[in-house]
């Protein structure tokens, strides 16, 4: 009983928020290594892009919810997704043509596609907080809860409560099937394995006739997608505020670069081992370890690692260790 | 003849603007902010005050007294002294009801108030560390200390029978000094909290922190923060994860946005906030309703005295000079005199002008002691069908 009791207190506030959070940086991190692997930078806009698209769905969402419509247990705002992405690729395209699009002509050093996205990144910054302003936006609706704390604690008549959230659920099988869906496109389909030979050698790709322009605009489509979703799957299970996606960008990264920048399945394992290990090491194991141990070994003190202050310092922690010790990252991509 | 008539109309100029001088008001509060709520509510009930005493005539031989407002963000010294010190300098302003917040009053005493010597009343600072600071007599508060709303939790808490708690507080002045003045009263009185942690503002996420309070363990979560901001982040992440369904609301979370954002679902979670009972808050909500806002908002009672102090201390001494009604203020406030509810500023002016005292109670039966702070009096709530109950006063 006490090791179910265990089992239960860490899945309810170590394993589940944890898999709802790996997913979210894991999509965003695929969004990073897509634009490093084929266009050949680190997009430091990326979190605002990823702002971007949620605020898009989000107005979408309130307008929808004013027409009275709804996904009954659902969010709205999963019908409101393609709207945001559409538009968000639009501004993505946009973008491309007004800024990217000059520097790669000219064969711009990589180092200045990164200044350059600093600053489409305050643009976009700015534009989002001038549409929707910098506060907390509300949009979820449906049910709450998969498995609410009380409802289990009933059900199973265990003393821990375990909680699902619907977001946390959606959050989950949406990025299986996002994942799924790129893994198939990059590997399978025409477009996605001419986007993988430009990423591996753009000389060789140009002479076998691969159109560059397409493969760009291809790349910048599929980024806008990933980041929108993410950014929506952020906003609905924890808050919609501007600043917090500026925030999300060390941890993505982080993950990104863990996992080893431009290979996709990288991106996921980083992901996952960035949130897991922001979770773990400020996450208080009293509860834990007092259901396990023997009452006479019980801890008296928090047992917490380090304050939940020091949540991003962990993946910055994580960040340097790696980029001391193996530059190419878990999965071998490429070195920074 | 020219010149004796040139004279006479210059004169005549100089006698009218003096008769029918405005004396300024400063109402410098968390326009926007984690508390920006409730800034609305106060600045109603400071106005309401200014105009009730400016529309009788009776004020300073006929002088009229208007507002100007002022933000200070609630948690940004740097905005609250510019606003404080535009208040004082370009308004010229002769008293400030303000700050909001303790930090940022604590800020605005030391780098505007006193190098300009103006008078402050604040309506909500309620830091236990504004009790000692040095002031030169010119700094007041209409709220109580905090050291002594500590001691009212510990007293609502033992009163339940509830003997462990966990407490979560705001990362500044306000909440530290709430924190751990509730924690010694509460450990003094044979309490135990089991974890009293710091949370940041304007997080996205808290499920983190919840967690660890969660680890710690307790009947009943104290939250010592700001209802606009993790507060509500805390509460959210609280019920998402099942950790604690009862709560502790100290007053920066007592507001209307509890029943709004939570409803039910907070059913049975209590807490308290600075309010008086008796004939003054009838009195104040009558008026308040008939000028169009919330008179039961946290601290509005408190920043309608603030005004009401102000402008009755101004009347004692006869003048807006802050150096001449800065001592006059206690005098007025406490008693000897006749008893003044809100809505009878009009007599008391009369009765400070022919040299009479007054002992003012207002809307939040004021009672200053010590270094003149209120001696605090506090409604305690509960939630019940998701609607904010009163079960007493103490």
């Amino acid at each position: 009983m006490d090791f179910l009791n265990a089992l239960v207190a860490l899945s309810n506030y170590v394993l589940i928020p944890g898999m709802a959070y790996g997913s979210q940086l894991a999509l965003g991190a695929l969004g990073v290594t897509m634009v490093y692997g084929i266009l050949r930078f680190s997009n430091f806009a990326h979190g605002d892009t990823m702002a971007f698209g949620a605020m898009v769905t989000v107005l979408m969402t309130w307008w929808l919810q004013s027409l009275g419509v709804s996904l009954g247990p659902l969010p709205t705002a999963l019908l409101a997704l393609p709207v945001g992405i559409a538009v968000c690729i639009g501004m993505l395209l946009a973008t491309d043509r007004a800024v990217y699009h000059f520097y790669r002509e000219k064969k711009a050093k990589p180092v200045i596609l990164v200044i350059v996205s600093m600053g489409v990144m305050f643009i976009m910054n700015g534009i989002v907080r001038f549409i929707i302003g910098p506060g907390d936006q509300r949009f979820l609706d449906g049910e709450r809860f998969l498995v609410s704390a009380r409802d289990f604690k009933t059900m199973t008549g265990l003393q821990e409560g375990l909680a699902i959230k619907t977001t946390q659920a959606i959050t989950v099988v949406t990025a299986v099937i996002v994942v799924a869906a790129l893994f198939w496109f990059l590997n399978r389909t025409r477009a996605g394995k001419s986007m993988r030979a430009y990423s591996d050698n753009e000389d060789l790709a140009l002479l076998s006739g691969i159109n560059p322009e397409r493969v760009v605009m291809l790349t910048w489509i599929i980024v806008a997608a990933l980041a929108t979703i993410a950014g929506v799957l952020y906003g609905l299970d924890k808050t919609f505020k501007p600043f917090t996606y500026f925030q999300l960008l060390l941890p993505i990264f982080a993950a990104a670069i863990v996992g080893g920048l431009g290979s996709p399945l990288g991106a996921i394992a980083g992901g996952f081992v960035i949130a897991f290990s922001e979770v773990t090491i400020t996450y208080a194991w009293k509860k834990v370890l007092g259901y396990l141990m023997p009452e006479s070994l019980a801890p008296d003190s928090l047992m917490q690692l380090l304050s939940t202050d020091y949540k991003f310092a962990v993946s910055f922690t994580i960040l340097l260790i790696v980029l001391l010790f193996r530059p190419t990252g878990l999965f071998k991509g490429k070195a920074v | 003849m020219k010149k004796l008539l040139m004279a006479s109309a210059a004169a005549a100029l100089m006698a009218g603007t003096a008769h029918a001088e405005d004396v300024k008001l400063g109402i410098l509060l968390g326009f926007t902010g984690p508390l920006e709520s409730l800034s609305p509510d106060m600045a109603a009930g400071a106005e309401l005050a200014i105009k009730q005493v400016s529309d009788s005539g009776k004020f300073l031989d006929g002088n009229t007294v208007s507002a100007v407002q002022g933000d200070t963000g609630c948690i940004d010294a740097g905005l609250a002294v510019a606003s404080a010190e535009r208040l004082i300098t370009s308004d010229g302003v002769k008293g400030i009801i303000g700050g909001m917040c303790s930090g940022e009053t604590g800020a605005v005493l030391q780098n505007a108030a006193i190098p300009n010597g103006v008078v402050m009343i604040s309506p909500s600072a309620t830091s236990p560390a504004l009790s000692t600071v040095e002031d030169e007599g010119l700094f007041f508060r209409t709220s109580p200390s905090d050291a002594r709303q500590g001691k009212i939790m510990a007293d609502i808490l033992s009163d339940r029978g509830i003997e462990e708690v966990a407490v979560t507080y705001t990362n500044n002045d306000y909440g530290k000094g709430l924190a751990d003045s509730f924690q010694a009263a509460f450990e003094e009185a044979g309490g135990t909290v089991t974890l009293n942690a710091a949370h940041e503002d304007g997080k996205a996420d808290y499920s983190a922190e919840v967690g660890a309070l969660a680890s710690a363990g307790g009947e009943v979560l104290v939250v010592a923060g700001y209802v606009d901001q993790g507060g509500k982040g805390i509460i959210n992440g609280a019920l998402d994860s099942g950790a604690f369904d009862t709560f502790m609301f100290p007053d920066g979370m007592v507001s209307e946005t509890l029943e709004s954002d939570f409803g039910t679902a907070i059913d049975g979670s209590f807490g308290q906030h600075p309010s008086a009972s008796g004939d003054g808050p009838a009195k104040f909500a009558e008026l308040g309703e008939e000028a169009g806002f919330d008179p039961t908002g946290a601290f509005a009672p408190e920043a309608y005295d603030a005004a009401a102090l102000i402008l009755l201390a101004m009347q004692a001494a006869g003048s807006s000079d802050a150096a001449a009604y800065k001592d006059k203020v206690m005098d007025v406030a406490n008693a000897p005199g006749e008893k003044i509810l809100p809505g009878e500023l009009g007599k008391a002016l009369d009765i400070l002008k022919d040299g009479g005292d007054i002992d003012y109670v207002g809307a939040s039966d004021v009672e200053l002691i010590g270094g003149g702070e209120s001696a605090g009096n506090y409604r305690e709530i509960e939630i019940k069908d998701g609607k904010i109950g009163t079960v007493g006063y103490r």
